[in-house]
């Protein structure tokens, strides 16, 4: 069955989401909500310094505590091979995610696990951690990626060398990895050009920040079959990674997907769950795990700080003759930055003929990162998108018009080689372009400086493995059951694609999300791909459902099931003389017509729609704290096809926000022994209601040529454009270009001060 | 040490036993069951914990359960009368106010308080009072909205 | 946490002898807003909690023109926010107050907490200051009085002996074109810990200052009283000179440090800023009155 997006009646409306309701009165169950009988609560010490040797752990007189029920320190874990795989969005390590998750001889990070005690209540259980000795010999720690670069420095993992590299080498390294792109001939793009811009960038550690801390509930039956309730956005790759880490065949572990108080990609890998079910095994008792604030910052996954290096050339005309990065990000304490997705997105939305990206991998003594919104790209683009402005600066030319001559389009090749189908990039410039915010003049604001700033961003968006299962319920309603996690809106994004499909209404359509043992695998919900894999894969069980209804309707009318028509819900004949059926009725004569009717499909679709931002914005500083205000802020993204479109509003502004919290204020603080000094949201500083304004939105549609009902990921690239957009709107309002993540207030206020104290 | 706590929740009478160090939100959770409130933060910076204490939201992550001996406390679940919603939370589904949901019952505390109190605010007034809420998921844009469209509902239906 | 026990006493007489009972184990709880999380976070570990807010004594809150303002310790800061007599004649402690944190946090915190959590960084602190606001003490041993500046000792310490309770703080009616004003610096528009916080009382005779207090909060072990600022300002026009004089003599005592919200250099500037800000306010409201 074709559809055609003129005659979507579901899609592009506004429907209320199924799970709306349960979320507003308070029904909606969480990980931190589930209890079973007889549980116990654990919780970890962690580690008070940032690199030491343990020497010693003495957990018996925690043991001894009355009502202590189980302790387990990095012994109690398999050891692993070494060794990386992919999975999904991400490369995982299980021998260093297995180290992540509890230290062994070494702890590398402010906060590392070192042991877990299970009690009958939390109290107890954090009364006993404080019984627990541990004998640690203090190491030096590096805190900075460029310092953990060089020769001398502390070396966090002895057996890591560089991979990547031209040459094999032996030397122990905090290098994990290094990568190039480069096309073209740099030497003659930038010998072309006219005017050359070079800057270098830095920033700092960041995280995404979800207000749910983390948290798992694990049972352990003597048969060896273990089930854990979690809030994580991959509930199979939880399985998989518990398998891998406590050596469990992988189907005897059942995770069921609580609801997700947010992720941002945080919630991608595993920190409690092999730990819960580990003391679930040791106990015989169903054990419960939530972290503290405090843990969620020090210890759970940031996004890499970074060394930025960025050198462009153009010519008078405005044209880009060459690129030159040169990247270090930080991956924390095991390898596993975002570096190569930063790589390849730095010059993404531009057509570049001669260009070289060196990216590399650092691991030091901060936590391991983790996924977060487009991971690397922001970064990425608070460099290059600044440089951008500068040339265009440079060359007199309007930054959104310097932007449009160089934008890729469909064929341009991407920096890693592949060129680019129908994407939606340049549409984005000109819906800036032609916005009111755009082009009415800069509001005055009495005793501060004004800018406007404008940046655009690239994320690739993934696919990967998703399954799903539609059944007709017996009065022509519809479940629509999947394996991906909800965390904005993606229930009632599946259900209208179902209901198009079916000819059904929004709500007629019940959306589940179920466990790993009731739906096919499906990977994580992140890379913006759920509405795009898990969607199609609705679309095509849904598709599947239609082709049985339509076999049933010709078995009830003993016709040929190519004779019979589905369109809007209705069954009908070609041959006439049968009067047309509803789902409904149709539904209602299954059981007397071969049974019930249940569509399936599960896809790996590889039409993936890239996706493109830019955006605009107002911003006033005090001069002489150095404090910014947004006062206007206005995004344009290509969505492809908005599903339900408050919710792809609602990705555009949650992003937005994200973005400028990273812009302004939001950043890792060690001191100088690499302690975390601002592990709570009243010092990590995440943008309040009172530091926003409203966020526009302006929705480009071009529809992704991959999918069927044209839909990109819309997720993750809202996140990108926002602290180059600032930056460059500091510029326009204090003439100094911010080089350094977050920018703020004091860095914006010795700006001011050091450019007014200078001779003009 | 244990305690003894008599209060009054969603206008039901209880009496828990509760461990002193308890705070009121994990006697809510776990000797109740109302799991509407939920830590996010437990430092009184997240909001979501949000209930009404005696006519007067307070973040029940920052106070012990024994401190509400005698109390009455009005949380999410409280909300929604004879299986109609409170304009609030009608407001909050229908503009698409929440994501993820979780910081959402105590967004919807502060909002209610506000309106409670001044039932036709600015932008710049509701801002300031779920200024003791945070949300990662939605920019704020949506969740000022909804308030101002409740707003506008209550004035409808007064 | 550890385990604790919870007195609430129904009169001062009471809670002094709960306070005495429990000596150095003993700890009174006002709004919780900050004992509560250290308590979590194990940074102090009080055994014994007796109540401040069912203490009748800590709950006054009056003004005469005679006797000033009466506050009593345990007042939550709402009551403060929404006193519309407070809001009339001290307007710089009303913003302070106001500024404590949510809507959450003022229903339950109080302005006796506030000083008497220690930290240099308490917002009404400085307003206190400014105000020339002076603690009434109480003990079994009877009651002595401290002047607000000369109440914290170091961070997160006091004067306050085991067995004492802050019971109130008296002000003194504001004199006749008398105004104060409390800013602070805070990265983000809500929730933060002032980066650095000033307060400031000013009383005008005509154009010419004749008392001036200006009170520091974030820059230094303790809450300041910028002693040699305010006597700069007084036989003087409140005009931009006198100010910026101030403000430099206020960021001379100021001794920051460095830390995960600012650098010792930018609150130093930061102390410049808000003193020549708040003078100006107060001396806005007090040319009012």
């Amino acid at each position: 069955m074709e559809l055609q997006e003129h005659k979507f009646k579901v899609i592009g409306t506004r429907p209320i989401r199924h799970d709306g309701v349960d979320k507003v009165t308070g029904r909606a169950k969480y990980g931190a909500d589930i209890s079973l009988p007889g549980m116990l609560h654990a919780k970890v010490l962690r580690s008070p310094h940032a690199h030491a040797r343990i020497k010693s752990i003495d957990v018996s007189a925690a043991l001894a505590l009355p009502g202590v029920k189980a302790v387990i320190t990095g012994k109690d874990l398999p050891e692993l091979p070494p060794g990386s795989q992919q999975m999904g969005e991400l490369v995982v390590n299980p021998r260093y995610l297995s180290m992540n998750i509890m230290a062994r001889d070494k702890v590398l990070y402010d906060g590392h696990a070192v042991a877990a005690v299970a009690a009958t209540s939390p109290h107890i259980a954090e009364e006993a951690l404080k019984l627990i000795k541990v004998e640690y010999e203090i190491l030096p720690p590096v805190l900075d990626v460029r310092k953990a670069m060089q020769d001398d420095a502390p070396i966090l993992l002895p057996e890591l060398r560089t991979s990547g590299t031209p040459e094999k080498s032996d030397k122990p390294t905090n290098i994990a990895s290094q990568v190039r792109f480069a096309r073209g001939d740099l030497e003659a793009g930038f010998r072309a050009a006219d005017v050359i811009v070079e800057r270098e960038f830095t920033t700092s550690m960041v995280h995404q920040g979800y207000i749910e801390p983390h948290n798992a509930v694990a049972q352990y039956n003597a048969d060896g079959h273990g089930t854990i309730w979690v809030s994580t956005q991959g509930p199979f790759s939880v399985r998989e990674l518990c398998s891998h880490i406590l050596q469990m065949p992988l189907g005897n572990i059942k995770v069921v997907p609580a609801e997700i108080g947010g992720g941002f990609g945080g919630k991608t890998t595993v920190y409690l769950e092999p730990l819960a079910l580990l003391l679930a095994k040791k106990t015989g008792r169903p054990v419960k795990m939530v972290m503290s604030r405090a843990e969620v910052l020090r210890a759970t996954g940031p996004t890499s700080g970074s060394y930025i290096r960025c050198k462009m050339g153009a010519t008078k005309e405005g044209k880009i003759t060459a690129a030159q990065v040169w990247m270090a990000y930080e991956a924390g304490a095991f390898p596993g930055s975002p570096v190569g997705a930063g790589c390849m997105t730095i010059l993404a939305p531009y057509a570049l003929e001669n260009l070289q990206i060196d990216g590399f991998d650092v691991v030091l003594n901060k936590p391991k990162t983790c996924a977060y919104r487009a991971p690397g790209a922001t970064n990425a683009a608070f460099a290059a998108e600044t440089v951008i402005d500068e040339l265009a600066e440079k060359l007199g030319i309007d930054p959104l018009e310097f932007r449009r001559r160089n934008g890729a389009k469909e064929g341009t090749a991407q920096p890693a080689g592949p060129q680019f189908r129908r994407i939606g990039y340049i549409e984005t410039v000109e819906a800036i372009m032609n916005s009111e915010h755009y082009r009415s003049p800069l509001p005055h604001v009495p005793g501060k400086l004004v800018g406007r700033g404008v940046a655009s961003g690239f994320w690739f968006n993934a696919g990967f493995q998703s399954t799903a299962i539609v059944s007709i319920n017996s009065d022509g309603t519809a479940n629509v059951v999947t394996g991906s996690p909800d965390i904005g809106g993606t229930r009632a994004a599946c259900a209208m694609i179902a209901a198009e499909v079916l000819g059904l209404k929004a709500e007629e359509v019940n959306p589940v999300v179920t466990d790993t043992e009731s739906i096919g695998h499906t990977d994580v919900t992140g890379g913006s791909r759920v509405t795009f894999a898990t969607g199609y894969a609705v679309y095509e069980a849904a598709q599947d459902a239609v082709r049985q209804l339509k076999e049933r309707a010709a078995t009830i009318w003993k016709v040929k099931p190519e004779d019979v028509v589905y369109q809007d819900g209705v069954v009908s004949c070609v041959n006439n003389g049968h009067e047309p059926m509803t789902l409904k009725q149709l539904a209602g004569r299954l059981a007397r017509a071969g049974g019930p009717v249940t569509g399936r499909a599960a896809v790996n679709p590889r039409g993936v729609g890239p996706g493109f931002a830019t955006h605009v914005v107002d911003i006033a500083v005090d001069p002489e704290t150095g404090k910014v205000d947004i006062l206007r802020y206005t995004a344009a993204q290509d969505v492809g096809k908005a599903v339900h479109p408050s919710y792809v509003e609602g990705q555009i502004q949650g992003g937005v926000a994200q973005g400028i919290g990273w812009a302004l204020n939001e950043e890792y603080y060690y001191d100088e022994n690499g302690i975390m000094r601002n592990t709570g949201f009243l010092d990590y500083r995440i943008p309040t209601c009172l530091d926003l304004p409203m966020i526009e939105t302006i929705l480009v549609e071009v529809p992704n040529p991959g999918h069927p009902l044209g839909i990109r990921g819309v997720g993750e690239v809202p996140i990108v454009p926002p602290p180059a957009a600032i930056a460059n709107a500091l510029y326009r309002a204090i003439g100094v270009r911010m080089t350094e993540l977050p920018m703020s207030p004091a860095k914006v206020a010795k700006a001011v001060l050091e450019k007014n104290k200078a001779p003009q | 040490m244990k305690r003894e706590v008599t209060l009054q929740v969603n206008g039901e009478p209880y009496t828990i036993i509760v461990d002193t160090r308890e705070t009121l939100l994990d006697a809510l959770r776990y000797r109740l069951g109302f799991m509407g409130p939920k830590e996010g933060c437990g430092n009184g910076n997240c909001g979501s914990c949000t209930v009404t204490l005696n006519g007067a939201i307070v973040d029940s992550c920052l106070v012990f359960a024994v401190e509400a001996d005698g109390a009455e406390v009005t949380t999410v679940e409280g909300l929604a009368v004879n299986g109609q919603l409170h304009p609030l939370q009608r407001a909050f589904i229908e503009t698409g106010a929440l994501q993820c949901g979780f910081c959402t019952p105590g967004f919807i505390m502060s909002a209610k308080a506000l309106l409670e109190r001044n039932p036709h605010p600015t932008e710049q007034e509701i801002r300031l009072a779920l200024s003791g809420n945070l949300c990662r998921c939605t920019g704020y844009d949506k969740i000022v909205r909804a308030v101002m469209a409740a707003s506008e509902a209550l004035a409808r239906a007064a | 946490m550890h385990a604790i026990t919870y007195e609430a006493p129904k009169s001062l007489e009471h809670a002094l002898r709960l306070l005495a009972a429990a000596g150095e184990k003993g700890r009174v709880l006002a709004g919780g807003t900050d004992l509560l999380i250290q308590m979590r976070a194990g940074v102090r570990t009080p055994e014994r909690l007796i109540d401040a807010k069912t203490i009748p004594e800590l709950q006054v809150l009056s003004f005469s023109p005679h006797e000033g303002l009466r506050l009593g310790a345990a007042v939550p800061c709402y009551r403060i926010v929404e006193d519309p007599v407070l809001c009339q004649h001290y307007p710089g402690l009303v913003e302070a107050a106001g500024l404590i944190g949510s809507v959450q946090i003022k229903n339950r915190c109080t302005v006796g907490g506030n000083l008497c959590n220690g930290s240099p960084a308490a917002d009404t602190t400085p307003a206190l200051i400014a105000l020339g606001a002076v603690c009434y003490v109480a003990s079994p041993r009877g009651t002595r009085t401290v002047a607000v500046e000369d109440f914290v000792v170091s961070p997160g310490r006091t004067v306050l002996q085991p067995d004492e309770v802050l019971v109130e703080f008296r002000i003194p009616a504001p004199p006749p074109h008398t105004a104060d004003c409390y800013q602070r610096f805070i990265p983000r528009n809500e929730m933060d810990i002032a980066v650095v916080g000033v307060g400031a009382a000013v009383t005008l005779d005509g154009e010419v200052c004749t008392a001036a207090r200006i009170g520091l909060g974030a820059v230094a072990p303790t809450p300041l009283f910028a002693r040699e600022a305010s006597a700069s300002l007084v036989g003087k026009p409140l005009d931009d000179e006198a100010i910026a004089t101030a403000a430099e003599l206020a960021q001379k005592i100021a001794r920051p440090i460095t830390d995960m919200r600012g650098t010792a250099e930018y609150r130093l500037h930061l102390v410049g800023v808000l003193t020549r800000r708040v003078l100006k306010v107060a001396a806005e409201r007090a040319r009012a009155r």
